[in-house]
């Protein structure tokens, strides 16, 4: 786990909202191709932090971000920037499965019609492929034209990770994707981010430590704004440096 | 007495105040249903849908001039009245939630919404009709058009707040711009209760009385020509209602009772059609 090739890179960066300060001088690159937990108690600003790497927060207008956040070297915060391009490479998952109302091979299919123009046979082939990507295609194959409402949560999960992953992003963020998951469908879509790993930026927030440590390269531990400790995930959880990490990771606190 | 049976006592007591209350409103309704029935059938024949209405005093006629009229009548204020229904509550609902002219409009829409339909006839025949020199058809259709817009509006509104926002940021995040978001996802969510939000306010329209009495008026023959005063069904209702003659009471009667049916399986479509946009 040598090969540390940042991608994303937070340069002294705050966030507000309003005129709260959620996000306090985060200095962190993220590594390329690899998965990135964060953790940390509830309010820590983990799940903020990931809806800054999309641009998410731009929907509400008393949110605002300040300092540099790199993505491939571009500083994505430029008022410049195209959100729909930015958003066409950093995919996200959400908490909740987010269905739309609308065909399994549509709700794949709605994403790519935004960047790319391509025929049918090639669209077939591109819903196929993202299906598979995302573990379901066995399971949907005859059933294409069914709602994406009609699946099961842990399939409805894994139709929105297949649908990010059908515009082909770089980056793939996943907020809380399983708290709303049976244990089953979670140990599917673990498994599935595994797999991923190799293509894509993965970056996940997480309640739970043990998915953390199962699943991730590298784990970042914040709390109240602030990024205590970054690492890879053996060391974060075998012999952390810091007292504060250590302390939550241990069930002292938190 | 303990408290378990203090609660079901209580429980007993507001389940039987509800049990009363909807006793009040359906022995109404029923006896409302049983009267239209009971004198509607009497007057119903084929003459109603195929005759025109009859001068005092004729034995035969019929109400194909004022049905022609009325579904002229509400066919074109529902193509006036939905889309800009449907535009203006997407712009409540997506671009207006918190400037200043979305509040405004919220709230003028509140007041139309509230407004006596009286009112609006009498607006309508004060700034079309008495400058038009003429009572019209195209005035009755501005007087529905007054009427249903803001329902439209209200639960279009309605129906894309109840949107999950969580719906709406999946849509953006796949790089989807707003108008793409609004048109593919939260409206197509909110699509059955917009549609039966559509069909309760056409169901509304189509029962007025006062707003057509001051603008369309009506008109004892057969006419499809907007530019002139049109026979609908609630105005001819009510002058025959209100008429000496047996006949024309009759044939009242039996245009009630049309019009109760078409009212009331409009609504049955509402419902049905939300419930199955629902249960998938």
């Amino acid at each position: 786990m040598n090969n540390f090739i940042p991608q994303i890179e937070f340069k002294n960066f705050n966030f507000h909202y309003g005129k709260y300060h959620a996000l306090k001088s985060i200095n962190q690159s993220l590594p390329k191709h690899k998965v990135t937990a964060f953790i940390g108690p509830s309010g820590c600003g983990k799940s903020t932090l990931l809806r800054t790497i999309n641009r998410m927060y731009d929907l509400y207008p008393d949110q605002r971000a300040d300092g540099e956040l790199l993505l491939d070297g571009n500083n994505i915060l430029s008022p410049s920037v195209d959100l729909n391009v930015l958003r066409s490479k950093v995919g996200m998952v959400f908490q909740k499965p987010t269905p739309f109302p609308m065909s399994i091979y549509d709700n794949i299919a709605f994403g790519v019609r935004l960047h790319e123009n391509m025929g049918k046979a090639d669209m077939d082939e591109r819903v196929e492929w993202a299906l598979r990507k995302a573990a379901l295609w066995d399971e949907v194959k005859d059933k294409l034209n069914k709602s994406g409402m009609s699946l099961s949560g842990g399939q409805q999960q894994r139709l929105c990770i297949a649908r990010g992953v059908a515009v082909k992003p770089e980056v793939l963020l996943l907020d809380e994707p399983t708290s709303a998951l049976d244990p089953i469908s979670t140990m599917r879509i673990e498994e599935l981010i595994n797999e991923l790993q190799p293509e894509f930026t993965i970056v996940i927030v997480t309640h739970n430590m043990q998915q953390a440590a199962r699943i991730s390269d590298y784990t970042a531990y914040m709390y109240l704004g602030e990024l205590i400790e970054f690492g890879e995930t053996d060391q974060i959880f075998v012999k952390p440096s810091k007292k504060q990490t250590e302390d939550y990771i241990t069930g002292r606190f938190g | 007495m303990n408290l378990l049976s203090r609660r079901k006592l209580i429980n007993q007591i507001a389940l039987t105040l509800s049990m009363l209350a909807m006793a009040f409103g359906l022995f109404w309704l029923a006896w409302i249903l049983y009267t239209v029935l009971h004198l509607g059938l009497a007057g119903l024949s084929l003459d109603i849908f195929t005759k025109m209405t009859p001068p005092p005093g004729a034995a035969d006629g019929g109400l194909l001039n004022a049905l022609a009229g009325s579904g002229l009548l509400v066919v074109v204020s529902t193509l006036v009245g939905t889309p800009l229904g449907i535009l203006v509550g997407v712009y409540l609902a997506e671009y207006g939630r918190t400037s200043w002219l979305g509040n405004t409009t919220r709230y003028v829409n509140d007041l139309l919404l509230s407004a006596p339909s009286i009112v609006i006839g009498l607006f309508v025949w004060i700034v079309v009709v008495s400058r038009m020199g003429t009572y019209s058809g195209w005035a009755g259709i501005l007087a529905l058009s007054l009427i249903m817009i803001p329902v439209v509006v209200r639960t279009t509104e309605n129906m894309l707040q109840l949107v999950p926002n969580t719906l709406r940021e999946a849509a953006y995040a796949l790089g989807a711009p707003k108008r793409k978001v609004i048109m593919s996802v939260t409206l197509r969510a909110a699509k059955s209760g917009v549609v039966t939000g559509l069909l309760l306010a056409i169901a509304r329209i189509a029962g007025e009385t006062a707003p057509l009495l001051f603008t369309a008026l009506s008109n004892p023959f057969w006419s499809v020509d907007l530019g002139k005063p049109i026979a609908n069904l609630p105005v001819t209702i009510n002058s025959f209602a209100m008429s000496p003659f047996v006949e024309w009471q009759q044939i009242a009667w039996a245009g009630v009772l049309v019009m109760t049916a078409c009212v009331l399986t409009l609504n049955v479509i509402a419902r049905i059609f939300f419930r199955q946009e629902q249960s998938h």
